[in-house]
């Protein structure tokens, strides 16, 4: 998998040793179909890393390449086999025969809102999915999602009001969009658990009464001497103090 | 699924666990925590940056004369993407107070706390907005609001770990902000991970010597950069985003004012001037140049645009000499390799042991110093575990965490690093993850002071593209803390500016100015920045690719 490692396909040990497709001959190749053309890729590589290898320049489809972003959506489907599978390019495997297509952009509406505005209870939801009440209890939402999220579970809760359970069965959302695509509702449920973490976040998460104690205390300059002195120190004097610094 | 051929490796890590968590258990450092001289000893036999050709002395622009990253010093020695004389800036295709480049954490804070103060704003981003380093950052992020700890202390900890040759003023305002900006954050909604009775749950990172490590779970960047995004959406009215639409270039006015900049579509291939009456840069560092040929952890577009644009403008940079390498990207599986194995997994407690399971260095000493003692047990004392591919690596002893904070605390505490590493039958609740450093961060960047200010009025910078916050090494959880604190102070600092401001004509005469030095110092390549992308392709395509004349927009 070299075209994953960047232009000098080099191992971090420095060696230079650019892959060429001809190399590849010997190992294990899969057939696999980009957007209806075939590609021989090497088996084992990512769908991100097939794509590039068959000479592709991804402009829209990669962002943080490790599993973070949600740019990558792909759909694909299997030879003999009726399913439409789902997953991000960047983390999901080849496989002999996969038909695949990048989802460039997911068209997806986001309610606009002032948070100081909301109260964390089920209305919220209310006035700004209310389209999270059509949902048909289907799961197609849970069997889309690349990271085996609930998503239909915290679409419940969302309809509950609970939104410590939206916030905890959507921590890791990555906004790909696939549950939305492919939602029978037409539920954009990642918008739905991004409002809910917000709620959460904002008005339901345990003050920290050291965290406004520290902030009361910098506000009063209780820090700016020692910040003075500090900042006057010397590199030998500095070193000294961090050396000798104790642990926690 | 670990091959037949790691396994009597593994096994002697599984061997040596028991004494190394009773180790753990007693409280006191598990290996002794290097000395000023020891560091410098592992630096310079194994960093990196130490290494004869690492850097090179750059022959134009204000650093010039400068040993700089070899890489570096490349990007800064290339030609501009546009034809200066082909631009008409008499009638910009958009007007605003503020351009801001890049939309990750540092162009979000900033957009949201310019439109506080009053200033609209246009963020220009190469790729979507939120596809940024920040968006990927898993431990967390430093602040002292702890009691038993102190901003001051967090201030010796930043620069003892940045070899004292952080800025003070900038690390001030790093540290002074830090509690300010975690309630900020929590007022926009950020779930931060905390015990039932409100206490902030803390962990330690490297180079910390109080526990001031904040985090949501290990998406704790992924939280922070949605929430953010999400407050720019709410305000269309307030700030524009251009997404796929990266600038490479900025525009002076002819009083020598930063006054916005030429946007490229990466879709249509046409260029668009932005007239702004003041600019920040957020544009993030530079990992995909792939400095040294290393893997890197940071996403796709971190190919340091805003370093060369600002430098052509006549910006000064900072520490430009110096790379982070993250002491644990992965090696197995080959698919992953060089992905980020998060701080926070020896923060909990996980220990890097060598083939033999056996400790070799203190898990959290700063980053550089911790990648360089993994690369001198790997290549200099031979020590590592050596995979098919060629790749090198050492384990880090994930199950100890289970052990020493109880059973479910992977799961629900590293749910990113469990799924990344099950996808390919390795549960990390039960085998160790097999790792070397990997290129990670810049440590330098564009000088600014605490207002987030270069030298050029009505240019700002925030974030990883800026220099002098870190020194010439940055602690785990300070970036976090840095794009927050210098994006909120640039867009407050910028908003104030923009109320007196008034542009003369536009020009980007600094542009052909910069092209005829490049010329004068002899400099002949053909390289072109901003990079925009890194180049993927493999050779054998590249090999036939050859359109002979471009025409429109078909290659």
């Amino acid at each position: 998998m070299k075209q994953e490692l960047g232009p000098t396909g080099s191992s971090h040990q420095n060696k230079k040793k650019t892959k060429k497709k001809s190399e590849e001959a010997t190992n294990n190749l899969v057939t696999v179909y980009i957007m209806g053309k075939a590609h021989k890729v090497p088996a084992g590589s990512t769908i991100m890393g097939a794509i590039e290898y068959a000479g592709y320049q991804i402009k829209r489809g990669a962002g943080c390449r490790e599993g973070f972003c949600g740019a990558c959506a792909t759909v694909y489907r299997m030879p003999g086999d009726f399913k439409i599978y789902t997953g991000l390019a960047c983390t999901t495997l080849v496989q002999e025969g996969m038909w695949l297509a990048q989802l460039p952009a997911i068209p997806a509406r986001k309610a606009i809102y002032d948070l100081e505005k909301l109260q964390p209870t089920v209305e919220t939801f209310q006035l700004l999915y209310p389209e999270i009440f059509r949902c048909v209890a289907c799961a197609t939402c849970t069997k889309a999602c690349p990271q085996d999220l609930e998503v239909m579970d915290y679409i419940q809760a969302a309809k509950q009001g609970d939104i410590e359970k939206v916030m905890d069965l959507s921590f890791d959302c990555l906004c790909c969009g696939l549950c939305a695509i492919r939602c029978p509702a037409e539920i954009v449920q990642f918008n739905v658990g991004l409002l809910a973490r917000r709620l959460y976040g904002r008005y339901l998460n345990k003050k920290s009464q050291h965290l406004e104690k520290r902030i009361k205390e910098i506000k009063e300059h209780k820090y700016d001497q020692e910040y003075e002195k500090l900042m006057k120190m010397n590199r030998e004097e500095l070193t000294k103090l961090y050396y000798e610094r104790d642990m926690e | 699924m670990y091959p037949e051929y790691m396994k009597p490796s593994l096994d002697k890590v599984a061997q040596t666990r028991a004494k190394r968590f009773e180790l753990a258990k007693s409280g006191k450092p598990v290996f002794p925590p290097m000395t000023a001289e020891e560091r410098e000893k592992v630096l310079q036999d194994f960093h990196p940056d130490y290494k004869p050709d690492a850097r090179r002395q750059v022959r134009v622009g204000p650093n010039k004369g400068e040993l700089l990253t070899a890489e570096v010093a490349d990007l800064l020695e290339s030609h501009s993407r546009i034809d200066p004389q082909k631009f008409d800036l008499s009638q910009p295709d958009f007007e605003t107070d503020i351009l801001i480049i890049g939309g990750g954490g540092g162009g979000c804070a900033a957009a949201i706390e310019a439109m506080r103060n009053g200033a609209k704003s246009i963020i220009s981003t190469k790729l979507r907005i939120g596809d940024a380093n920040s968006m990927m950052s898993q431990g967390g992020m430093q602040a002292a609001d702890m009691p038993q700890d102190s901003p001051t202390r967090h201030y010796l900890d930043a620069i003892g770990g940045g070899h004292f040759d952080n800025k003070p003023e900038l690390v001030r305002a790093l540290t002074e902000d830090g509690p300010k900006i975690v309630k900020w954050l929590e007022d926009l909604g950020v779930v931060w991970d905390k015990l039932p009775d409100g206490t902030m749950q803390v962990l330690h990172g490297g180079g910390t010597s109080r526990k001031r490590m904040h985090s949501c779970r290990d998406y704790t960047g992924a939280i922070i950069m949605r929430t953010l995004m999400d407050e720019v959406r709410n305000h269309p009215e307030m700030v524009e985003i251009l997404e796929f639409m990266p600038t490479v270039e900025l525009i002076i006015d002819d009083q020598g004012r930063c006054a916005g900049g030429i946007l490229y579509n990466m879709e249509t291939e046409e260029y668009f001037s932005v007239k702004a009456k003041a600019t920040i840069i957020a544009t993030g560092g530079f990992g995909r140049l792939h400095i040294r040929g290393f893997d890197t952890t940071n996403h796709y577009g971190a190919t340091g645009d805003g370093l060369v644009m600002a430098y052509r403008a006549g910006a000064n940079l900072l520490y430009m000499d110096s790379v982070q390498y993250h002491p644990t990207g992965a090696v197995y599986p080959e698919q992953i390799a060089g992905f980020l194995i998060t701080e926070k997994i020896r923060g909990a407690g996980g220990q890097p042991v060598n083939k033999d399971g056996e400790l070799f260095v203190f898990p959290r000493e700063p980053r550089d110093v911790e990648a360089a003692a993994i690369i001198r047990e790997c290549n200099g004392r031979k020590n590592g575990i050596t995979i098919q591919s060629g790749r090198v690596g050492i384990w880090l002893d994930s199950p100890l965490i289970e052990m020493l904070q109880g059973e479910g605390y992977i799961n629900h505490q590293f749910p990113a690093m469990f799924r990344q590493f099950n996808r390919y039958g390795i549960d990390i609740t039960k085998e160790p993850m097999l790792i070397f450093p990997t290129l990670h961060y810049q440590n330098g960047g564009i000088e600014i002071n605490e207002k987030a200010e270069t030298t050029i009025p009505g240019l700002y910078v925030a974030g990883e593209a800026s220099g002098g916050v870190h020194g010439r090494n940055r602690l785990m959880g300070n970036s976090v803390l840095d794009y927050n604190v210098f994006g909120r102070r640039a867009g407050r600092n910028a908003a104030e500016y923009v109320k007196k401001v008034k542009l003369g004509k536009l020009t980007l005469e600094h542009v052909a100015k910069y092209e005829q030095e490049l010329k004068e110092a002899g400099i002949k390549a053909d390289r072109i920045a901003p990079v925009l992308l890194p180049l993927y392709t493999p050779e054998e395509v590249r090999k036939r690719q050859l359109t002979a004349h471009y025409e429109g927009t078909l290659r």
